[in-house]
This record gives structure tokens, sequence and C-alpha cells, in this order.
């Protein structure tokens, strides 16, 4: 593998994307749901940023709003010291849910957009082409999503987005529905198109390993309402082979966030149950 | 979605479809023999068949035949522009969809075929009579259904395509239009039948033109075997039809 790490200059320089003291709520039928609760941030280019926090603390939402997806929120994005309304054209995103065109081949949904952005057909069918092979999914060009399983569907929504070229991308657990064997490899893979594009990622994850292996910084979120507990960084060198993971500095690093991460699963939990009871006793 | 997936079981389903058809009619044959059904009601499928080389020749069937189908054709396309283009209309301006969407659903149960002497009155009688019948028998389920597939796109679809910043115009023919033409799809098959049964409808009842014109005639003269023979007619152009939609959807959904 040929990562090597960042130049130190580029990754001292300012911060390419800044969140702001975002307060979001959801107004709900049982009332308001903060789902964010004054969450600062600010991310350098290059950087390589994994978020983690415990299911409902508002991961999601984060990117949204960042992606310029969600409206209605207190704070202030900014991309390039710019204010961010809207989405932004340096932004790409792969999102939670399914999100392939169904009826579109998988070389048609790669394509997509390039077409958008007026590419000629034959340009963007091979650029198209070599991100699908990125993601390994050579030989599929012509099926159709109903034809892929859920791992394979997921690598198609990661591609088209890779084929935006997007400065920042933003992966909301992207390989959640693929095999320990895939996800590794397709970790890989991402962070040395990251590193070649001289990408900013932002990744959503529930794998701490997985956060730990790719990651520059780990940011650790509370449950409920979402706040940033922790932002770890991992000053592991690169490339981190099975030698590293293997380290016990890495081992630290796992233990560090499983413990961040029961406590808020457990107050989590807690906290849905004792919500469910009350809803259970109301009239 | 599945029928993408299924397996070609050959002409297996054809010839078992085929098959049911002939057991019927021959069930159908064997009733009247034994009397238990009355043949001047229902005519003995043999005598239908036979009665089909009669008709052709000597009732225009050919003619007929083009005619119905060429009113089909007209009230079809005029279906799918302005039923498809009413419920876009409708999905966009939300006041309109609200204040008529009730309308639209009590029309589309309305006997509409009851309404053919107002058509006469304005479009005289003529083909065009026929056509605007089927139209407006066909415009609801297609209105209706156009609607709800595009309320029902996926909101990561939408998501997908505000992040790579489509316009308003290719938000809809990229995304909203494809992902809601199953459904439309499902709107056009019944505007079809809607259609179809209409345009016949008419021709029986104001006597012009067209397979319902013949099948009227032959009724009033008694030829029963005739009349079946007509109706026949009738499926085959019915069965054609469908078996093009099916081919369009398959054509363009994928
Ligand atoms: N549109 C909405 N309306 C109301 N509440 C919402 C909405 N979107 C999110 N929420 C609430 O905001 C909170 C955060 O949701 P979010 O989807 O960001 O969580 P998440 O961290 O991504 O969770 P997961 O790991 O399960 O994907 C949740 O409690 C959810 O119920
Ligand atoms: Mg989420």
């Amino acid at each position: 593998m040929s990562v090597l790490p960042l130049p130190k200059a580029q990754a001292a320089a300012d911060p390419i994307l800044a969140v702001d003291d975002i307060v979001m709520e959801f107004p709900t039928p049982d009332g308001v749901v903060k789902a964010l609760d004054h969450v600062s941030l600010s991310v350098r280019a290059g950087e390589f940023l994994s978020v983690i926090g415990p299911s409902g603390c508002g991961k999601s939402t984060l990117f949204n709003i960042v992606g310029g997806l969600q409206r209605g929120y207190q704070g202030r994005v900014s991309i390039g010291g710019e204010a961010v309304e809207g989405p932004h054209p340096a932004i790409g995103m792969v999102f939670q849910e399914e999100s392939t065109f169904p009826w579109r081949t998988v070389l048609q949904n790669v394509e997509f957009p390039l077409e958008i952005s007026g590419v000629a057909k034959a340009r963007r069918q091979e650029m198209a082409r070599r991100f699908i092979a990125m993601v390994g999914l050579g030989g599929f060009e012509n099926r159709y999503p109903a034809e892929l399983s859920g791992g394979m569907k997921q690598r198609v929504a990661i591609a088209r987005t890779l084929a935006f070229e997007p400065k920042i991308l933003l992966m909301d657990e992207p390989f959640a529905s693929l095999d320990e064997q895939t996800r590794l490899l397709l970790g890989d893979k991402v962070l040395q198109i990251q590193q070649e594009l001289q990408q900013t990622t932002l990744l959503i994850t529930h794998n701490i390993t997985e956060a730990v292996q790719l990651s520059d910084r780990i940011l650790v979120m509370t449950y409920r309402p979402g706040r940033v507990k922790r932002i770890l960084d991992i000053d592991l060198p690169r490339p981190r082979t099975s030698e590293t993971i293997g380290s016990e500095a890495f081992g630290r690093f796992v233990a560090q966030l499983w413990s961040d991460l029961r406590d808020e699963a457990t107050r989590g939990m807690d906290e849905q149950q004792e919500l469910m009871r009350n809803a259970g006793r109301g009239p | 979605m599945t029928s993408r997936l299924r397996i070609d079981d050959g002409p297996l389903p054809a010839l078992m479809g085929l098959a049911g058809i002939a057991a019927l009619l021959l069930l159908i044959e064997g009733l009247i023999s034994v009397g238990l059904l009355n043949p001047f009601i229902v005519p003995k499928p043999s005598q239908v068949i036979g009665s089909f080389y009669r008709v052709v020749v000597e009732e225009n069937v050919l003619e007929r035949f083009v005619l119905t189908i060429k009113e089909c054709l007209f009230a079809v396309a005029l279906v799918t522009i302005v039923g498809v283009s009413i419920g876009v209309l409708l999905h966009r301006v939300s006041l309109l969809r609200q204040a008529t969407e009730t309308w639209v659903a009590a029309f589309a149960s309305a006997p509409v075929v009851l309404m053919y002497p107002l058509f006469l009155v304005m479009f005289g009688r003529s083909a065009l009579t026929i056509v605007m019948m089927g139209f407006a028998a066909g415009l609801p389920p297609v209105i209706l259904k156009t609607i709800e597939g595009l309320s029902s796109t996926r909101r990561v679809l939408l998501a997908v395509g505000q992040s790579f910043k489509l316009t308003p115009r290719q938000m809809f023919w990229k995304i909203q239009l494809p992902s809601s033409l199953p459904a439309i799809f499902v709107g056009l098959k019944l505007g079809l039948i809607f259609a179809l049964i209409n345009i016949v409808g008419v021709e029986f009842l104001i006597n012009f033109g067209g397979l319902g014109q013949l099948i009227n005639d032959l009724a009033e003269r008694y030829d029963l075997p005739g009349t079946y023979a007509a109706i026949s007619f009738v499926v085959v152009v019915s069965v054609g039809f469908f078996m093009i939609a099916e081919r369009a959807e398959r054509w363009l959904i994928r």
C-alpha cells in the first residue's frame, strides 16, 4: 500500500470545515427532541475523522447539517471559511440508508454525478468504471441494484460519491452491511483514495477498531442530547499494518473508546426504557 | 422489481393459460350439450369458433378492429399525457391536490359510460366522442397513481439528488419521475382497461363504428355465435394493448 503520511504543512493549515456551536432540535408529538447540543468541531484539510457514538445520538443529523440537507439549526457551518447554506459542491455524501437508483445499472448509478456535471459519455463511463473497479465491483457494471447484495449496493453508493470527486467526503456507516474482510479491504481502499486525492473524510461508524485503524482523530459523541464527549488524537504511524493493529498503543485507544461508549450506551438504554415506561403509564 | 429476477419458465405459463381457456370452453360446450346451459343464451363455443370466418369475411372485422384500436391508441395517448401531467401538477401544488384528490378518486369509480349523451352533444356522433369517453374513463387512475408514485419517492434518493446539487428540473426528470414509473404504469394499465371498456361500450351504445357496433348489430340480429365471436375480438384488442404496455414497462423500468 502506498499510503504516505500527509505533509505536516498541509495538515496544519486552516480548517477546511468548521462546525460552530450547532444546536438542533426536532419537534415531535411527544415534545422537542434535542438531537445536537452545542456541537463544535473543526476539521483540517486532508484529515480523516471518524464520528462514533451510541445509536440516536445525532451523528446522521450532524452529517445532514454539514451536507446542507438539514435546515432549522442554530449555529454555523463553514467550508474554507465560507458559511454554508444548502448543499456545497465540495461535499460528497454516502448515506446510511440504501440509496442506489434501482432503475439504473451499476455503471449508470456511478456515472450519475458526472452526467449531471455534463461530462461526455465516453469519458464518464471510463471514469465510472475506474471507481467501480476500486470498490471491487468490476464485472457488475451492467447489473441492476436489485441483483446485488446489500453490501454490494452500498459499495455502488460509495463509488457513485467518489465519482463526484468531492473535496470533503461524508460517509454515514458505509461499511455497516459488509463482512469483516470486505470491510477491512474497503476501508483500506477508501483510505488510499483519500490520501491520493487529498480528500478530507468524515466517517460515521460503530466499529471501534475500524475507527482507530483509519482515523487521524475520532470524535466521540454522548447519548442524547448529542454533545462532543471527547476528541481522540490517533497518533499512530501510517500505514497502519496488522502489526500496528496488534500493538499496545492501538489496544489502548480501543479500550478508551470502549469505556466511553459503554457509559453512553448504558445511559442511552436506561433513558429510553424510562421513556417507554413513562409513555406506558400515560393516558 | 421481482419480475426482473423472474426465471424464465419458457412457454409453459402461456401454454397452461391456453390449456385453461380450452378446458373452460370444453366445459361450457359440455354443459350446453347436456342441457344445463340454455343454448339460446350461451351459444356453444364450437359454434362461436365456427362463426369466426363468417364474421371476419362478412362483417368487415378487420376495418372495425383497426378503428377500435385507433380509438384506443388516441385515448391512451391522451390519458398518458394529460393524466401524468395533471398528476405532476397536483403533486406539486398541494393545495390543489387536497382540494381535488377525493373528487378524482370518486370520478374513478363513477359509471362514466352513462355520460355519453353529454359527450354526444359536445362532440357529435363521431369517433371523437368515443375517444373522449375512453379518455375520461381512463384518466382518474393515471392521475391518482402518478401522485402516489411521486409522493412515495424515497427521501434518501431525493437527498442524493440534493447532495449532487441537481436543479429542480433534473430532480424531476432524473429522480422523481423514474422512481414513480412503476406506480404510473399500474395507473396506465388500469386506465387502459377503463378506456377500452368505455370505448367499446360507447361504440355499442351510439352504434358508431368499431367492434362495439358490430356486437350491437349481431346481437340485434340475434346472431349469438357471431356476437360472442365479436366479443372475442375485443378481448384480442385488450390482450394486445396489455402486452404492449408490459413491453414498454419492461423497457422503461429496469
Ligand atoms: N426528522 C426528524 N424528526 C424528528 N426527530 C428526528 C428526526 N431526525 C432525527 N431525529 C431524532 O434525532 C436523534 C438523532 O438522530 P440521528 O439519526 O442523527 O441519530 P444517529 O446518531 O445517526 O443514530 P444511528 O447510529 O442509529 O444511525 C434521534 O433521537 C432521532 O429520533
Ligand atoms: Mg445515523
